[in-house]
């Protein structure tokens, strides 16, 4: 579905962020992005839906293709039409509006009233909890409801792939569980693709089919979630457990010594 | 102590303040909207008055169209007049500090104040609406009607717009854009063509507000300055609400005429001129954000 092929990704016209990544997301999948602080994966989402130029960034080599259509060079409404939708890191929904608004914020580029409605409806079979808070100011919500509205008002867009960015970030370890299980559900009932950045990478190699690791703006590993889970690395840095399988604490890990592993 | 004349005084004060704060109300609409989508404080708000103003006043008098025509023709213009200048002055900044909208604002009202007299020349036109000119005696009340037009079609814009952001998607969609620009593109809101109607909308709103306003006052470059009356307005009442705009300039129109009424015999006039900065201030001092602003919502 979407084959992004050896990108750099420049801010500011001089800083260099992504240095020639390359991944592929394959139809009906859920494929998961990790890495540390900074590695660039949220970087790597705005690539692809086309919000790096608010913020002074551009894709300089390589192409992003959408079922083999070239779409790095399009605008950002243009991307949503064609299907990709990006869920931010750190919810952004629409403070001032209403849940309701933000949900017929969010159907935009969806052409006729009825099926913003339906869109609404779909929305809030998901997550009930909004429709109850359907009239209340978003900036009112509570971090957990807030997520569930950015995705839902993603869902509104009628999306074949969506980007979503550290969905996890703040909220307790049950809600995440739910909205895990929403996005599989996503998957399962509705026929999208997902593409998961994390930084829980324990809970995201669970739900997702493929992972990437990404560090310092390059994909340094790649693999099946299964393989990856079994990966040593990954289980020392990112799921903090020695080689026994014993829950590590994060300070013991030599995070240089990894890193340079990868690299090589 | 009860008066029956100072009863009656008061209440043709009330009366016309009221009329006149919808006008300025009308006026402090186009500021609103563009402040509304776009963050940006226009400081050109009376230039366009005044220039819509001077599209009205040449179409009847140096045209010699019909009303309804020049009313038609002035709309477009300013329509027109607003997209130009979204696409010409204002998109290449997107992106900047909102400071150099601003300042593009305030350069842009140098400009059409120097420009406007020199293409339409420097005296006093007047628009004549084709009304009874006799103020309208109601009970103890001369009411002009000039202002009860105006009145009129600032509640009847005030209304219109007020649906439109509450109810339409388009509406929704331009405070999405308002509340948060790189989401909204996300959400495939194209950013910039909002921004171009918001400017546009301004326009309409200029329009109509330069033929009522101009054909109360005449039409020069002095006309500019009803632009100034905005700020109070839209202070009190939020700088992003319609509804505070409505309150605003309702506060305003009475503040000023009570004052008039009441204080310039006393002082020896000018009230009316100081009287709702005085407000103004008193506002910022105790509510900055306005009656009816949103307040920066702290929780993440
Ligand atoms: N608008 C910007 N201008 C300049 N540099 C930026 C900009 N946005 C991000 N960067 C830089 O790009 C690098 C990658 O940032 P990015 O946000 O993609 O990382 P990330 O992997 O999502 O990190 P995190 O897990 O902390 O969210 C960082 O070094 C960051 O400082
Ligand atoms: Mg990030």
């Amino acid at each position: 579905m979407l084959t992004i092929n050896n990108i750099e990704v420049v801010y500011d016209g001089v800083i260099l962020v992504l240095k020639g990544v390359s991944l592929e997301v394959r139809d009906g999948s859920i494929t998961t992005l990790l890495g540390a602080n900074g590695a660039g994966k949220t970087t790597t989402l705005k690539a692809i839906s086309g919000v790096l130029r608010a913020e002074r960034g551009e894709v300089t080599k390589g192409s992003i293709e959408l079922d083999g259509k070239r779409i790095d060079r399009f605008a950002a409404y243009d991307i949503v039409s064609h299907g990709v939708v990006q869920v931010f890191e750190g919810r952004r929904v629409f403070v001032n509006l209403t849940v309701e608004e933000n949900l017929v914020a969010g159907g935009h580029v969806v052409p006729n009233l009825p099926k913003v409605r339906a869109g609404i409806e779909r929305v809030y079979s998901y997550f009930p909890r909004l429709k109850e808070r359907r009239q209340q100011q978003a900036g009112y919500l509570s971090g957990g409801e807030q997520q569930m509205l950015a995705i839902g008002r993603a869902l509104m867009s009628d999306p074949k792939l969506i980007l979503l960015d550290e969905p996890s970030l703040g909220l307790a370890p049950m809600l995440v569980e739910e909205i895990f299980g929403i996005v599989r559900q996503f998957v399962t009932k509705e026929k999208l693709t997902v593409l998961l950045v994390e930084q829980n990478a324990a809970m995201a190699l669970d739900l997702a089919d493929h992972g990437y690791v990404m560090e310092n703006g390059r994909i340094v590993l790649e693999g099946a979630a299964a393989t990856l889970r079994e990966n040593s690395d990954i289980k020392e840095f990112y799921l903090g457990l020695n080689e026994g399988g014993v829950r590590k604490s994060y300070r013991d890990s030599k995070r240089y010594r990894r890193r340079k592993r990868w690299l090589s | 102590m009860f008066d029956w004349f100072e009863w009656e005084f008061t209440l043709s004060l009330l009366t016309n303040g009221v009329l006149i704060g919808l006008m300025y109300a009308l006026i402090a609409l186009g500021f609103v909207l563009v402040y509304k989508a776009t963050d940006a404080i226009n400081f050109a708000q009376g230039e366009f008055v005044m220039l819509a103003a001077f599209f009205g006043a040449v179409m009847l008098l140096s045209a010699g169209a019909p009303f309804w025509v020049a009313v038609l023709v002035t709309l477009a213009g300013m329509i027109a007049f607003g997209f130009g200048l979204e696409r010409v002055v204002l998109r290449p900044l997107i992106g900047r500090p909102i400071v150099s909208v601003i300042m593009a604002t305030i350069g842009l009202a140098a400009v059409l104040r120097g420009v406007a007299p020199l293409v339409f020349g420097a005296e006093t036109r007047s628009i004549v609406m084709p009304v009874e000119d006799a103020p309208i005696i109601w009970g103890p009340l001369f009411i002009s009607p000039i202002q009860l037009i105006g009145a009129g079609v600032a509640v009847m814009f005030l209304a219109a717009f007020t649906w439109f952001f509450l109810k339409s998607r388009m509406g929704i969609a331009m405070r999405a854009v308002a509340d948060n620009q790189q989401v909204a593109m996300a959400m495939g809101i194209n950013v910039e063509r909002y921004f171009a109607l918001a400017w546009a909308m301004a326009g309409v709103v200029s329009a109509l507000g330069g033929i009522v306003w101009g054909s109360l006052l005449g039409v020069d470059v002095h006309l500019a300055l009803i632009g100034l009356k905005v700020f109070p307005v839209v202070i009190l009442g939020g700088l992003d609400s319609i509804v505070g705009a409505i309150v605003g300039g309702l506060i305003i129109g009475i503040v000023e005429n009570i004052a008039a009424g009441y204080l310039d015999p006393v002082v020896g006039g000018g009230t009316k001129d100081f009287a709702p900065y005085v407000l103004m201030i008193i506002a910022l001092m105790v509510r900055p954000y306005g009656i009816f602003g949103k307040r920066q919502i702290e929780r993440v």
